[in-house]
């Protein structure tokens, strides 16, 4: 029986290293190329006259503004329901909440364990909903009587504003901002409920004997640790409201200087044939998301988990 | 006077039952046991942070059993201090008083006083991040007695450090107890930190907790 030498091991494992690294690195490299083919692509098929050209449009000009705006308010929203959301979530399935529990009946923690489970699985459906169902679904929302009611209550409250042009919120600018904060609050949620789940809840409970109120705790001791994550909901919110396309077409529509805004002028470019136009229009919102992402990344760097990782 | 009478906690297939002990005013109890054996459990449950299932907690002869965690005046110091990581020390020791009320001036009094005493002034203007494990549990301490709790709560305070760090802090407890007038419930493992700070001893066995006789140790048992 031949020895085995300690040296020729190293050099084995040195070389299933070297193969385990590579092959790792190929996956991703592969992805990250057909990214970078991409964007060259859409660079070389238009050039700056095109750009020029689509941005002395006033429509364009329109549907860049109402973006931006849009996709601004639809972010504030979705942070003003994702932080007290993704708070809860975060602590209903945390160890103190455990504790609780533990206290209860077995019957009483599956039933509070299955009410979680169905309230948290229905916040990520509009996540895995085709973009089209929730313009529907929004739509048919806006039929029923209640949502009718709804609808010309908001565009009496637009009239008294001095508003008078938006008549509602259906095929209105409201809807686009309520089509694109449906999507991007789910998201704005799931990147909330992640950040408090990293927080530690044990010097909110401290907080809790020194004299502190629920409130105060939230907002004093949790809230400003959740800064990076908050930073990463808004821009996550307003980076899917800006390539949010479905739901707006079917609930908002695509009516020129109203409700269009650049994702849907990629669309129209497209539809009436012209291709250098939708590119140049995809340009400008690959341009938007690109400086969004970048300074997120910079303003979050520093996190001691997750440098600047959108979670 | 604390007194826990019949105290009865449940977590999971845990149970601690019949729980009864008496701590004196101005004592410096010590609770000892096993790891595992339930005295954080105890502990949390005492400040009001775990449901009770039965039994009583009184203080002073008032019932807190069913009071929330803020009006049960009890400072809690948790094993790992648990700092505010937003807050620099200053703010984070002015914080039980912050919270109820009091003015700025009454704040800065007290944490001054309380730094003075346990030797943090040099560090008020730090974050947590950047104190050691002795200055933190310092500033733990002093956040705890800001608000002048009728109890003190010490959950291991001292384990996680290193011999001096431990001797000082050793001596600046038992300095502060008495400086500070407060009933406290240490917890430890250790029984030489045991009986250099306890006035009284338990010892928290099976699930039964009985008070220990003399210094020599904590196995000997009267109740």
């Amino acid at each position: 029986m031949s020895q085995i030498k300690p040296k020729s091991i190293r050099q084995v494992r040195a070389q299933w290293d070297g193969l385990f690294w590579t092959t790792m690195s190929v996956f991703g490299v592969f992805y990250l190329a057909l990214i970078i083919a991409m964007l060259v692509a859409d660079f070389r098929f238009t050039n700056w006259s095109d750009m020029t050209s689509l941005l002395s449009d006033a429509r364009v000009r329109f549907s860049i503004w109402l973006s931006l705006i849009s996709c601004t308010i639809a972010a504030i929203l979705s942070l003003w329901v994702a932080i007290p959301t993704g708070f809860l979530l975060a602590r209903l399935g945390s160890e103190s909440m455990t504790q609780r529990l533990g206290q209860r009946s077995p019957g009483c923690r599956r039933l509070f364990n299955w009410a979680r489970y169905f309230i948290d699985t229905l916040l990520d459906i509009p996540i895995v909903l085709p973009p089209l169902v929730v313009g529907i679904s929004l739509l048919v929302l806006f039929q029923t009587p209640v949502g009718r009611w709804f609808d010309q209550r908001t565009g009496d409250l637009f009239a008294s504003l001095g508003y008078a042009g938006i008549r509602g919120i259906t095929y209105e600018i409201p809807a686009v901002i309520l089509a694109q904060f449906t999507v991007a609050a789910a998201f704005a949620i799931r990147t909330m409920r992640n950040t408090f789940e990293q927080i530690d809840d044990r010097p909110e409970r401290v907080a809790i004997t020194l004299g502190a109120s629920h409130y105060q705790a939230f907002s004093l001791v949790a809230l400003p640790q959740a800064w990076r994550g908050i930073v990463a909901a808004f821009t996550l919110a307003w980076a899917r409201s800006l390539g949010e396309f479905g739901p707006i077409l079917i609930f908002a529509g695509t009516a020129r200087m109203k409700t269009e805004v650049l994702s849907t002028t990629v669309y129209l470019n497209f539809q009436f044939g012209n291709l250098r136009g939708a590119v140049s229009a995809s340009l400008i919102l690959v341009t938007l998301a690109i400086i969004v992402l970048v300074l997120t990344r910079l303003i979050t760097l520093g996190g001691s988990s997750n440098k600047g990782v959108i979670v | 006077m604390i007194s826990v009478q019949q105290l009865l906690l449940r977590q999971g297939d845990f149970e601690l039952s019949q729980i009864s002990f008496e701590i004196p005013s101005n004592a410096y109890a010590i609770l000892m046991g096993a790891t595992g054996s339930g005295k954080t459990t105890l502990l949390e449950s005492i400040c009001g942070l775990r449901a009770i299932a039965g039994g009583k907690i009184l203080m002073d002869g008032d019932e807190i059993t069913r009071t929330p965690p803020a009006q049960r005046q009890i400072g809690y110091v948790p094993q790992d201090s648990s700092l505010f990581p937003t807050m620099k020390v200053h703010r984070q020791i002015a914080f039980g008083m912050e919270v109820r009320g009091f003015s700025q001036t009454e704040r800065n009094q007290r944490v001054e006083e309380l730094a003075s005493s346990l030797e943090i002034t040099a560090i008020l203007d730090r974050y947590p991040r950047r104190l050691s494990g002795g200055e933190r549990q310092r500033v733990a301490l002093a956040r705890a007695l800001s608000f002048r709790p009728r109890l003190l709560c010490l959950d291991e305070p001292l384990s996680a450090l290193d011999g001096d760090t431990r001797n000082n802090l050793t001596k600046l407890l038992k300095k502060i107890q008495q400086s500070e007038s407060v009933t406290v419930l240490h917890i430890t493992h250790n029984l030489e930190e045991g009986i250099q700070l306890g006035t009284d001893h338990f010892r928290l066995e099976k699930g039964q907790v009985r008070a220990v006789v003399g210094k020599d140790q904590g196995g000997k048992n009267t109740a």
